[in-house]
């Protein structure tokens, strides 16, 4: 079986984010980059798959050149092979889901896998997307995955509780975390990573659909008061919450 | 303008956040000059379609279906796409629910059109509409435009506030539209709905539990509390990383994004990505033993002190104060 991942290259979720001078994208210096948390779900799902009945697992990225950090580690985790759909302008999510459904249409693999969604602009869009320009199914926010044959079992969360969605492949996943606990890269798959081949291909150009006007940080919280230092403070609290905040 | 709202049902009802999205579907409608043409897909859903007017909508279309009981990305995607196109529609609302959200890129790029996903506000200005959107978490705001011809959006559940119904009834269209087995390649087998359970993505109060409870048997104490209340419990990265809790249950930027009227943290730290996760909640209460602790700076009210002896006399306070002895 052919396997795809689709990675996205973002600032690590520890990051504290400042807004850049252009005030429409936060500031990059001195923010640590990683590959998606969601994506290296994914990379481990596809990993998984592979071990147990043997593929192919192609990891790609649609971004400038700084984005083959992630594509390496992905390759030190154990994928076969990497690509960079090279673009160095800032995409939309559609524009990122055209540049990878063109090239997922030739590469044509049973599976393609993404995070649920990139940690940067949370749009929860590029995976389904590349299946509804694919013409495929899918399956969203999915918790464990079964692969039967021509079809698959889909665990996907829902608010309160849990879908399972029976999807025919080639079908496109997104993956939540659940089963799929990322393994961290042997010291042989990061020495073999650093000689593997990155392979570039230029994407066709695409206007975005979506333009940001402004970014600012959200207003600051003031922090409020400290009711008391025991349990003595609770019923001044209850009262709070009751007569001035009107919550309870 | 003329805005699709879709209103999302599970088991021939509707939730709270398709009243909210039909409702800011007529206000963005009153302000441009438009109309508001809610859609409800399913299977027996006729009835329930014309209480939608009394949140604005004025008119519903319903696409009836044995095989749209339950929800298909795919068959969904295709019918609302369709109603778009027929009604010339300028704009598209889903909740930004797991429904909504599974459903939105898929009408939008059948419609070539710009996604904006898990909107917070809308704002009509030049006859267009800016929306905001969180990034990063909730860590920076954005505004944004959408230049394509048509425009989809998903709006966040529990932000775009929404009262009782006005009773006022729609007029309900029936429509076909075709579909093919193409359009069920991936259909939902089975609903598993953990019974009862509130979902911290819906819940309007939130008792999350932190790392300060020391162990998964203490969170008997924040369930209870959270019962008290009517809330859902919720769980930081760290407790459901060491497995005392479930991921569903986890907030911040790698578990469920809340804005709930009321936030209770209990042996939180309130690491940054937590605090990203639930900072826009109306009104936080921190109570934790480390008065130097980042959540204070984000709490409405706190508790420098002992969980374990503030949570049970919490419990028991607000139960006398709902008389729930």
């Amino acid at each position: 079986m052919k396997f795809a991942v689709c990675i996205n290259h973002v600032p690590d979720t520890a990051t504290k984010v400042a807004i850049g001078s252009d005030g429409k994208s936060i500031e990059k210096t001195g923010v640590n980059y990683v590959i998606s948390p969601y994506d290296e779900y994914a990379i481990e799902a596809c990993l998984r798959f592979k071990e147990k009945q043997t593929g192919e697992v192609v990891a790609i990225s649609c971004g400038g050149d700084v984005h083959k950090e992630s594509l390496r580690k992905a390759l030190a985790m154990g994928v076969d092979k990497a690509v960079l759909l090279k673009d160095d302008a800032t995409r939309d999510s559609f524009g990122v889901a055209r540049a990878l459904a063109d090239y997922l249409r030739d590469l044509s693999p049973d599976v393609i896998m993404f995070g649920k969604q990139s940690v940067d602009y949370d749009d929860s869009a590029v995976g389904i997307m590349v299946a509804e320009m694919l013409g495929l199914p899918s399956a969203a926010v999915v918790v464990k995955l079964e692969l039967n044959g021509g079809t698959a079992t889909a665990d996907r969360e829902i608010e309160g509780g849990h879908e399972v969605v029976e999807v025919q492949l080639p079908g496109v996943f997104t993956i939540q975390k659940g089963a799929y606990e990322p393994r961290y890269p042997s010291l042989k798959g990061i020495m073999a990573a650093k000689n593997k081949p990155i392979e570039e291909r230029q994407p066709a150009p695409m206007e975005a659909k979506v333009e940001t006007m402004t970014m600012v940080k959200p207003p600051a919280k003031q922090a409020g008061k400290i009711v008391g230092t025991d349990v003595g403070a609770v019923p001044e609290l209850v009262r709070l919450l009751h007569e001035e905040a009107k919550v309870i | 303008m003329k805005i699709i709202a879709f209103a999302e049902q599970r088991d021939n009802k509707f939730k709270k956040p398709a009243f909210e999205v039909v409702k800011a579907a007529r206000t963005v409608a009153d302000q441009t000059g438009g109309e508001v043409i809610a859609v409800v897909v399913g299977s027996g859903v006729r009835s329930i379609a014309p209480e939608l007017g009394g949140y604005g909508a004025h008119k519903v279309i319903v696409v009836e279906d044995a095989h749209l009981a339950l929800y298909s990305s795919t068959a969904y995607a295709t019918i609302v796409a369709a109603i778009a196109k027929k009604e010339g529609a300028d704009a598209v609302m889903v909740p930004a629910t797991a429904m909504g959200k599974d459903l939105a890129p898929r009408v939008a790029v059948k419609l070539d059109a710009g996604l904006v996903s898990d909107c917070i506000a809308l704002k009509v200005e030049q006859g267009d509409i800016l929306a905001s959107r969180p990034v990063y978490a909730g860590k920076a705001l954005t505004e944004v435009r959408v230049k394509s011809p048509v425009k989809v959006f998903s709006l966040r559940p529990n932000v775009f506030t929404v009262g009782a119904g006005s009773g006022e009834t729609a007029p309900v269209e029936l429509i076909d539209v075709p579909l093919t087995e193409q359009d069920f390649r991936s259909i939902v087998k089975e609903v598993k709905q953990s019974s009862a359970k509130l979902d911290v993505a819906e819940a309007d109060i939130i008792v999350t539990g932190g790392r300060g409870l020391k162990g998964p048997e203490n969170f008997a104490m924040i369930e209870e509390l959270a019962a008290v209340l009517g809330g859902a419990v919720g769980a930081s990265r760290a407790v459901v990383d060491a497995g005392w809790r479930k991921h569903d249950e986890q907030v911040g930027q790698t578990g469920k994004t809340v804005s709930p009227s009321l936030y209770i943290a209990i042996g939180v730290s309130g690491a940054i990505q937590h605090l990203a996760g639930m900072s826009s909640s109306k009104y936080i209460v921190a109570i934790n033993r480390d008065k130097d602790a980042p959540i204070f700076q984000v709490a409405s009210y706190g508790i420098v002190g002992d969980a374990f002896e503030i949570v049970p006399a919490l419990t028991a306070e607000l139960k006398k104060l709902l008389g729930k002895q």
